[in-house]
């Protein structure tokens, strides 16, 4: 068993279509024509963007670009490009002045907590946003961090329909090359810009390439942790890895709810989120 | 037995929308006739939507003549047969994935799911009962099979269909295609499609496969349906993730052609393949015993 890239690698224009037919048939059983990107100049949400506008025509893609002080301004630059060069609506909303009483209030929180706050306020407006355009939210998380847990609950996890959730990340450059997506954006460094220096690799403390790689065997082809340390990864990483999956599992489905009468929503009360569309 | 023209319909459905569903059939038909089509084949569930769970009890139907999703569709019969995917209920409440098979106002046969996949991403078992027979049946384009998705996963559903005389099979599916790779195909549909050319070629017969397209909660129902000869040349081939009907003209002599060359049938050893069967059904280690069915 081997663990190279190759596997990871997919036929960009047969993911494009299917993501574009997804985005517009799914949107379409419930009665909406449109759709609200959260643009953060990053390659995830530049790639919603992107499908969303070849899905739905870029006048009925409203980007959102919801900076903070903090904020890198290369961030915005980036979101400017996708912008001009798809021609989607946009609106500047800057969270500095809905976010800031909170930290004034409590000067020692920490910046993990500071950036859920971000990240949960970016889709309050996100979602306020959307009923006043009459679409839905387009998510932009991807297979790595929804596997990993590298979201933030209720926060950038949020949304209506998600296109990119099934690739993973080294997926998503693929994807975001054959898109168009500006190189400038693919090339440089995730990062969900929530303090300065912030870098996704740098949290993770491994490289997407690698941990890629790994989720790919232990997930979609089904690898027990020990062939995977046989196929080249080592034992320590294999097991952090796992345990991140299962530890963030809650934030995967929906919180449990007390089963005490004959018919519970969840447990036998079944219908899909799709019901009578 | 003259040639004829079969039809693929392939389309979205609204899930428990049967009145709307029953539109959408109604307008193929009416597009299949212009076209000249004899035998018109929609997919899997074709008159409900596939993810129904909870819902299946609300949209069962009665293939009879005062039902008010079946009676336009019997009527719509009498000029072309059709082939429709419904819920069937017994009079015991057992629910049932379901296939009718229309012809000249009348309903010719029913064949009800043997095989509900309740594995990975699929559910069926917990929300339906399994049908007890597959027969092939006569019609006035010869003797045909249907075969509901998962079924023709397994290779002892269309020998069966052989056996019992079937020379054309209709396949019909809703199955989610997956597995994205660097190929222009997702594995699935390769897969079905390499599966399908091989049972037409190893039984000499005309397959027709139509198959459902749109997405239901994020699962893709992919399209392209296909027809093959009983050389395993492949007849037609419908658009990828989109609606559309697909036409194939059926010529029944390729299958004289071929099983003149190719004498499969007649070297078949149905009985003794019955008899190695029971002696293997012996070990129940190395054979399901399939009670759980």
């Amino acid at each position: 068993m081997t663990a190279d890239d190759s596997r990871l690698s997919i036929n960009t224009d047969l993911a494009r279509s299917v993501l574009v037919a997804f985005i517009r048939d799914e949107l379409g059983r419930h009665g909406f024509t449109r759709g609200v990107v959260g643009l953060s100049g990053g390659i995830d949400s530049s790639i919603a963007c992107f499908l969303a506008a070849e899905a739905l025509g870029p006048e009925n893609v409203l980007a959102l670009r919801m900076p903070y002080a903090s904020s890198s301004p290369e961030s915005m630059e980036h979101a400017e490009l996708v912008i001009d060069q798809l021609k989607v609506r946009s609106l500047d909303i800057s969270i500095t002045d809905m976010v800031t009483p909170l930290f004034d209030r409590f000067p020692d929180m920490s910046k993990v907590r500071r950036g859920n706050v971000m990240a949960r306020v970016r889709m309050a407006i996100l979602f306020d946003q959307s009923a006043d355009f009459g679409g839905l939210v387009i998510g932009t998380g991807n297979k790595t961090e929804i596997l990993l847990g590298y979201t933030t609950l209720y926060g950038d996890s949020a949304c209506a329909v998600n296109p990119n959730g099934d690739l993973y990340k080294t997926q998503i450059r693929q994807l975001a090359r054959a898109l168009g997506v500006p190189e400038v954006i693919i090339n440089k460094p995730p990062s969900a810009d929530l303090w300065p220096g912030q870098t996704d690799e740098g949290e993770l403390g491994t490289t997407y390439e690698r941990v890629d790689r790994l989720l790919h065997l232990l997930i979609d082809e089904r690898a027990d942790p020990s062939a995977a340390v046989a196929a080249g990864f080592e034992a320590p990483f294999v097991k952090e890895t796992l345990d991140r999956v299962r530890l963030n599992h809650y934030k995967r489905v929906m919180p449990p709810i007390a089963k005490i009468s004959g018919r519970t929503v969840g447990y036998d009360f079944l219908y899909p989120r799709d019901w009578g569309t | 037995m003259p040639s004829f023209k079969l039809g693929l319909a392939q389309v979205n459905t609204q899930l428990g929308g049967l009145r709307n569903n029953l539109a959408k059939h109604l307008d193929l038909i009416d597009d299949a006739r212009k076209e000249g089509v004899d035998v018109l084949a929609f997919p899997e569930l074709s008159l409900t939507g596939y993810m129904l769970q909870d819902e299946v009890p609300s949209v069962a139907c009665s293939p009879t003549p005062e039902d008010e999703i079946f009676g336009p569709l019997l009527k719509a019969s009498r000029d072309l047969d059709l082939l429709v995917g419904f819920v069937d209920v017994d009079e015991r409440y057992r629910y049932y994935i379901a296939a009718a098979y229309l012809s000249a106002g009348k309903v010719v046969h029913i064949h009800r799911k043997v095989y509900l996949p309740t594995y990975g991403l699929f559910d069926e078992g917990r929300f339906f009962s399994p049908g007890e027979t597959m027969r092939a049946f006569e019609t006035r384009f010869g003797r045909m099979g249907v075969l509901i998705c998962e079924e023709f996963w397994h290779a002892s559903s269309p020998y069966l269909l052989w056996l019992d005389g079937a020379d054309m099979m209709l396949f019909m599916s809703a199955s989610p295609v997956r597995g994205l790779t660097d190929s222009g195909q997702l594995q699935s549909v390769a897969w079905v499609e390499r599966v399908n050319q091989a049972y037409a070629s190893l039984f000499t017969v005309h397959i027709g496969h139509a198959v459902r397209v749109g997405f239901e909660d994020g699962m893709i129902f992919g399209g392209r349906a296909t027809a093959f000869g009983p050389a395993g040349n492949l007849l037609a081939a419908g658009p990828d993730f989109q609606e559309g009907l697909t036409l194939a003209e059926i010529n029944p002599d390729m299958v004289r052609q071929t099983r003149v060359r190719l004498p499969l049938l007649r070297d078949e050893r149905p009985a003794w393949v019955a008899r190695q069967l029971a002696q293997i059904q012996q070990s129940p280690a190395t054979c399901p015993s399939g009670e759980s069915q």
